[in-house]
């Protein structure tokens, strides 16, 4: 399979400051044709010229799947990120065109499910605003439940509670409010399935608690926002096509091959897909693991890497790329 | 102009036959004179004009016959159309992408109209002209899926992607080499691909798995596959194999130009936008001994691969019975001379 996703040439049609650290922004196709159908819980990943560096970051599609005249994403903001964020809110303004993937979808509803739990935390709700307007526009059975800090960050909890009233229910942080996660848990009906969103010790905490439940595995979904990570530059030299390459302190691995014209296949960019695993030829040093697609086995055996995600410190790195 | 569609028979008096443009636009299956399992999986493009792949939907000269055929099929066994209750929106995809391709690619026998949620379809070589509501399953006269596809040539599998695997939880299945929707219906890759010989051995399965779930919107893909069949059947079910089964005692020198068909599937992979689904056509083609060596480097190479195809095989695709009578028979046609590289005729 080729690199990466078929793309879609489109324009900002508006840039929307939601609160304090998040902010949407609605494309359009150029050409004014409409965009593609999406599922609830897809991904584009937002390509970002910035001076000579382009990143390529993953946002959840927010608007309802029934309406493809638009993709709507909302960025939150992260200062001490690698950039990605900061570049999409200070520069990108309504009539700027960009290119976006086409829609992936790797948090997807199960669509046998009874009926669907929903826990959000922070701006982990993305995924859950497309998924709920999926489910209202077909009857479905949901419940969602959203953890934020303090109410003036609770991104879009307005528009759920009016859109789905006693279907969305809220905790804030500064007010001390907690979901009671195993009374939650311990009193859903047969046949429910469990969606969380969020930072990974809600999501690790959520898995754990359901596990222990009794919930089968099959029916926990979980989708991590795993941006990548800065870190120590290193050295990486690419048997394959005969490259020593730098990564630098804000660049993932993946970023510096591609800037090196090597281009392995992607579609997550997030540690999730599998698309990108790479062979590692040798090492010396020690690996830093940050996605959830290898095997804990896979790790410690120190012959598999993930570039979108993973860094590595140390003497000398051989991929097979 | 158009197709011009042929009355024909797939049971009883069998009158299949191809047209001479049919048969030079025959998907061929083998690209050299051997043939041993692969993932032989490339992205599902448009081909040359002229071929099978002309259209990523290919609609032939036997379009009408071979729904009648399908009505027929269905009224004496229903359960060769199921969709277990969560495939609906799955349904609704696959309507769509079969409507718009095929709109798309013969205008002049289809025409979809769409404002809004309000949809008109017009089939005219089979007379329909419906109107509907998108999404509403009570403004057709079927389910989404069985109504588009007792409209479309092929059998389709719907396939519910969860849990890492892919279920068998829809389909429409009656044009089948020898395997039961009804029997299949809810199993996983794995489960439906157990009978496989070899293939599991090689490990193709898992790359095979890793591959379609990681099909892309707007990116299809294809393969093809290959087995033989006695008289122009369709419906070689194992539920019907007291029908076709002894057919293959029936083969001898004189009437296997006739009788004897190559049957060629071309398998394709896409993704369903609102259900996040894989639909899997897959399309089923015939052509009699007598039509394909014509092609004279048809005739040489299908020699070749069926004399040297291992008896796994051979058994798997249910050749034993016939394969000495058939190699014979082609052998008189293979003069030993080389055969030019891809799968098109000369």
């Amino acid at each position: 399979m080729s690199t990466g996703t078929t793309k879609l040439d489109v324009v900002v049609s508006d840039v929307v400051p939601v609160n304090e650290l998040v902010t949407r922004f609605h494309f359009r196709r150029r050409d004014g044709e409409l965009l593609p159908t999406f599922s609830g819980g897809a991904h584009v990943v937002v390509e970002m010229r910035d001076g000579d560096r382009t990143r390529l970051n993953p946002y959840s599609l927010m608007g309802s799947p029934l309406d493809t005249r638009e993709y709507t994403i909302s960025v939150r903001r992260d200062d001490v990120g690698r950039g990605g964020s900061l570049f999409m809110h200070r520069s990108v303004n309504p009539g700027l065109e960009m290119v976006v993937s086409y829609p992936v979808n790797l948090f997807s509803l199960d669509l046998r499910a009874k009926k669907h739990l929903m826990l959000a935390g922070g701006i982990g709700i993305t995924p859950f605003m497309a998924q709920t307007a999926q489910l209202a526009g077909s009857g479905g059975n949901f419940e969602l439940h959203y953890t934020c800090r303090t109410a003036s960050l609770g991104t879009y909890a307005d528009v759920l509670q009016e859109r789905y009233g006693r279907r969305v229910r809220l905790y804030h942080d500064d007010r001390d409010e907690r979901i009671e996660l195993d009374r939650l848990l311990s009193s859903q009906p047969l046949g429910t399935h469990l969606y969380v969103c969020g930072p990974t010790g809600m999501i690790n905490w959520v898995r754990e608690r359901a596990a222990a439940l009794g919930w089968p595995a099959e029916t926990v979904h979980y989708e991590h926002f795993a941006a990548p990570q800065p870190g120590l530059p290193f050295d990486v030299t690419l048997a394959v096509s005969g490259k020593t390459i730098r990564v630098g302190e804000q660049q993932s691995l993946l970023e510096a091959m591609e800037a090196a014209g090597v281009d392995p296949p992607y579609l997550c960019r997030g540690g999730v897909c599998g698309q990108c695993e790479t062979n590692v030829v040798s090492y010396d040093g020690k690996f830093i693991h940050n996605d959830h697609w290898l095997s804990e086995e896979d790790h410690r055996s120190g012959c598999k890497i993930m570039p979108c995600v993973s860094r590595f410190e140390g003497k000398s790195l051989v991929l097979e790329r | 102009m158009g197709i011009t569609f042929r009355k024909e028979t797939f049971r009883d008096d069998f009158t299949f036959n191809n047209s001479p443009e049919h048969i030079r636009r025959f998907p061929f299956p083998f690209h050299e004179d051997s043939y041993m399992y692969a993932v032989n999986i490339e992205p599902h493009v448009v081909g040359p004009k002229g071929s099978v792949l002309e259209n990523l939907i290919d609609v032939d000269e036997h379009y009408v016959a071979e729904m009648q055929d399908r009505a027929l099929v269905l009224a004496e066994d229903p359960l060769r159309c199921q969709s277990l209750p969560h495939m609906t929106l799955a349904g609704w995809d696959l309507l769509e992408l079969l409507m718009e391709q095929q709109a798309l690619g013969y205008p002049e026998h289809f025409t979809l109209t769409r404002d809004g949620d309000r949809w008109r379809w017009i089939n005219r070589p089979l007379g329909i002209d419906d109107t509907f509501t998108f999404g509403d399953t009570s403004t057709l006269p079927y389910g989404p899926m069985e109504y588009i596809t007792r409209q479309s040539q092929g059998d389709f599998c719907i396939l519910d992607q969860r849990d890492g695997n892919l279920w068998m939880d829809a389909g429409m299945v009656t044009t089948q080499a020898d395997w039961s929707l009804d029997f299949d219906i809810g199993m996983n890759f794995f489960e439906w691909h157990a009978p496989v010989p070899l293939a599991h051995e090689k490990g193709i399965f898992v790359r095979a798995l890793k591959f379609l779930t990681n099909i892309q919107q707007g990116k299809p893909a294809r393969r093809l596959n290959w087995t033989m069949t006695i008289n122009p059947r369709l419906d070689t079910s194992p539920e019907n194999y007291h029908k076709w089964g002894p057919d293959r005692a029936t083969v001898t020198p004189e009437n296997l130009g006739d009788k004897v068909h190559l049957r060629v599937e071309l398998q394709s992979f896409w993704r369903l936008p609102r259900s996040n689904g894989i639909v899997f056509p897959i399309r089923c083609y015939l052509i009699k001994m007598g039509e394909l060596v014509t092609q004279p480097k048809w005739a040489r190479r299908l020699h070749r691969v069926i004399r040297d195809l291992p008896e796994e095989l051979a058994t798997y695709k249910g050749l034993t019975r016939y394969r000495p009578t058939l190699v014979e028979w082609l052998s008189k046609l293979d003069d030993g001379s080389a055969t030019s590289p891809g799968f098109g005729p000369d």
